[in-house]
């Protein structure tokens, strides 16, 4: 199928899907995390049963780290909705991860008031010291690299977001030194939002 | 202008509802359980409140559209998606005045006639929604929220929904949407979500800072809030200043002050003293004003007098190390990646977009690739279901019609003419999807 000369839409058209990703395990919410979905759901009407769909794909990941086949099986199950309910909006998120990911996945804002103070240069230099580039996870499986659009932190720009939290104002010659606090301490080697911080807050 | 919404978010326990109740906190709420529901609404319609989400629409006569005489229940959704580039406030607002919101919600509830809230907070927020949650329990604990509020005989529950990263959910139909399970995509108008909304039902949507500015006109009266701003802009109003200035943040002010006060007074002006290129004032689907256009006050009506829109008062600030043509490239990749699918022409198009405007930025464009780029964005532009189908064009439009000289000295110098320290070394991907 092709509408120009020049462009191969097998590959650039987005009718070219990944389908769900079969890891071959079976997949069941463990007890805790299925009343807490049950516990969820009672924050819509019954006709609404469907608005827990998105809490019920974050506590599977929650349990297994990303979206699996056998999950939004369950996950179908367990709302009374189809698989292709569950798939249509895992498909859609970015925030659900269709594929498994490293230990950290380390996300740059890359939209431009992130991108205006250094945010590509930010990527360039996480490429470098993680061993991945963006979309990629290292051989390790330790770190996932991802670019993503606007997170809403352009105060404190350029952003960069380790699984949920934030690590604000972050310059290319710190990235180094970054990478291998995080290698250390983890997530504590992050700076939070600085609203966490009331002397830092505001203008 | 002495901040009102932010004047205690520096003091460490405001947030608490121990520190709101000091505070008057919950005393706009008594008041308006006192009055009738149309009283309430009038008293908003004559303060002259505009929503803050970024179409500037009056809220009170939002409120008043929502039918009253249904079977059905009615909602008031709160969006708290907060998803356009150069835009924090609502942020701000949510982690450090989060009861100012509640009982924004509680009241726009008694006004319409609703027994539940929804507040859509954007999945990347996790450290915000956190703290809501913790300050929503003890409201729910101390009898300021769920059955028979303050003793009044009011009941209403407020709960709070997570979403998973999509801009479109800041759309209000699509956020319906998403809050129902599905994909965020926008629906066709009408029905308006006053009609039929949040699972057919009538609802209400507001912004987060629209919401938090409820409780202050039911304490101080519609007069005292008009007379803050500008006529037809009172109020309050929270500015995010981005980009090339010395001091990012969000600013709290009256829509009397100019673009010009708040980057440069405000914000510290320019980053490094370096000279002013561009401004973007209200987030980054509005067009772009130059620096001689900024002596104007940053109200929703004079904005749009110089050829511009308010927004969501995201002033993103350009110095004059910004390539025009990569600014476009950027905010179309975004947009491009955005977009939700349903509508053809901004599905399609912001992909031709991008890919063009790639090649002109790589310096393989050819002049008649500029007639390509206006032709799609119009094509585009006022032909989709949402006003996202706008706001993918107009970072073209804008720059085409400002900076076409940038455009054109890329082709035929076949490179980028404005390169900055700040941007990336490598060669950019030519093509990357996700």
């Amino acid at each position: 199928m092709t509408f120009h000369p020049k462009i191969d839409y097998r590959e650039l058209h987005r009718s070219a899907r990944q389908l769900p990703f079969d890891d071959g395990k079976p997949f069941a919410y463990t007890a805790e995390n299925r009343a807490r979905l049950e516990e969820i759901a009672k924050r819509y009407p019954p006709e609404g049963r469907r608005s827990a769909i998105l809490p019920a794909l974050y506590l599977v990941q929650r349990q297994i780290g990303f979206i699996s086949l056998n999950a939004i099986t369950h996950v179908a199950e367990a709302i009374g909705c189809t698989a292709a309910d569950v798939e249509d909006v895992v498909s859609f998120y970015t925030m659900f991860y269709t594929r498994p990911v490293g230990k950290y996945v380390v996300q740059v804002c890359r939209t431009l008031p992130c991108a205006l103070r250094g945010a590509e240069r930010v990527t360039e230099e996480l490429t470098a010291a993680l061993g991945t580039g963006p979309n990629g996870t290292d051989p390790t499986g330790t770190f996932t690299l991802m670019e993503v659009e606007c997170l809403g932190a352009c105060d404190r720009a350029p952003l960069v977001m380790v699984n949920d939290s934030w690590h604000e104002c972050v310059s290319p010659e710190s990235v180094k030194a970054l990478v291998e606090r995080l290698r250390s301490q983890g997530e504590a080697a992050l700076s939070g939002c600085h609203h966490q911080d009331p002397d830092r807050a505001g203008g | 202008m002495e901040p009102i919404l932010t004047k205690r978010i520096r003091e460490s326990q405001s947030y608490t509802l121990d520190g709101y109740l000091k505070n008057e906190g919950y005393e706009g709420l008594r008041k308006a359980l006192a009055m009738t529901p149309a009283q309430v609404i009038d008293l908003i319609k004559a303060s002259g409140l505009k929503g803050r989400g970024g179409a500037g629409f009056p809220a009170g006569m939002k409120w008043q559209f929502v039918v009253k005489d249904t079977p059905k229940p009615k909602y008031i959704v709160c969006n708290g998606d907060e998803s356009e580039p150069g835009t924090f406030k609502d942020h701000l607002l949510m982690e450090r005045n989060p009861h100012l919101l509640f009982e924004g919600c509680l009241i726009a509830c008694h006004a319409i006639g609703a027994k539940v809230a929804y507040i859509y907070i954007r999945g990347e927020f996790l450290h915000v929604q956190r703290v809501l949650e913790q300050q929503l329990e003890a409201a729910y604990a101390k009898g300021y929220v769920g059955r028979n509020v303050m003793g009044l005989g009011f009941d209403c529950d407020i709960y709070i929904h997570r979403g998973a990263g999509a801009y479109e959910a800041g759309e209000e139909t699509a956020l319906l949407e998403s809050l129902e399970g599905k994909r965020a995509q926008p629906r066709l108008k009408p029905p308006f979500p006053a009609v039929a909304g949040l699972y057919g039902a009538p609802t209400a949507v507001n912004n987060v800072e629209t919401l938090s500015n409820v409780p202050l006109i039911l304490l101080r009266g519609a007069e005292w809030y008009a007379a803050i701003g500008p006529e037809k802009n009172g109020g309050p109003k929270l500015y995010c200043v981005s980009g090339h200035v010395a001091k990012p943040g969000v600013y709290e002010t009256s829509m009397k002050t100019t673009l010009r006060q708040l980057i440069f007074d405000f914000a510290g002006g320019v980053r490094d003293g370096r000279p002013l290129k561009a401004v973007i004032p209200g987030g980054s689907s509005v067009p772009i004003l130059l620096p001689d256009q900024l002596d104007v006050e940053a109200s929703f009506d004079a904005v749009a007098r110089a050829g511009s829109l308010l927004g969501s008062a995201g002033i993103i600030v350009l110095d004059d190390t910004t390539c025009m043509v990569w600014l476009a490239w950027n905010l179309l990749r975004f947009y491009r990646h955005e977009s939700c699918g349903k509508c053809t022409p901004c599905r399609e198009g912001t992909e031709w977009l991008v890919n063009i405007l790639d090649k002109i930025e790589r310096g393989d464009g050819e002049m008649k690739d500029l007639a390509l780029v206006e032709s799609v964005s119009n094509l585009i532009a006022g032909k989709t279901l949402c006003a996202f189908g706008d706001a993918a064009a107009t970072p073209t439009l804008t720059t085409l019609k400002n900076f076409r000289g940038e455009y054109e000295a890329h082709v035929r110098e076949g490179r980028c003419t404005v390169p900055a320290p700040w941007r990336r070394r490598s060669a950019a991907p030519v093509h990357s999807h996700r």
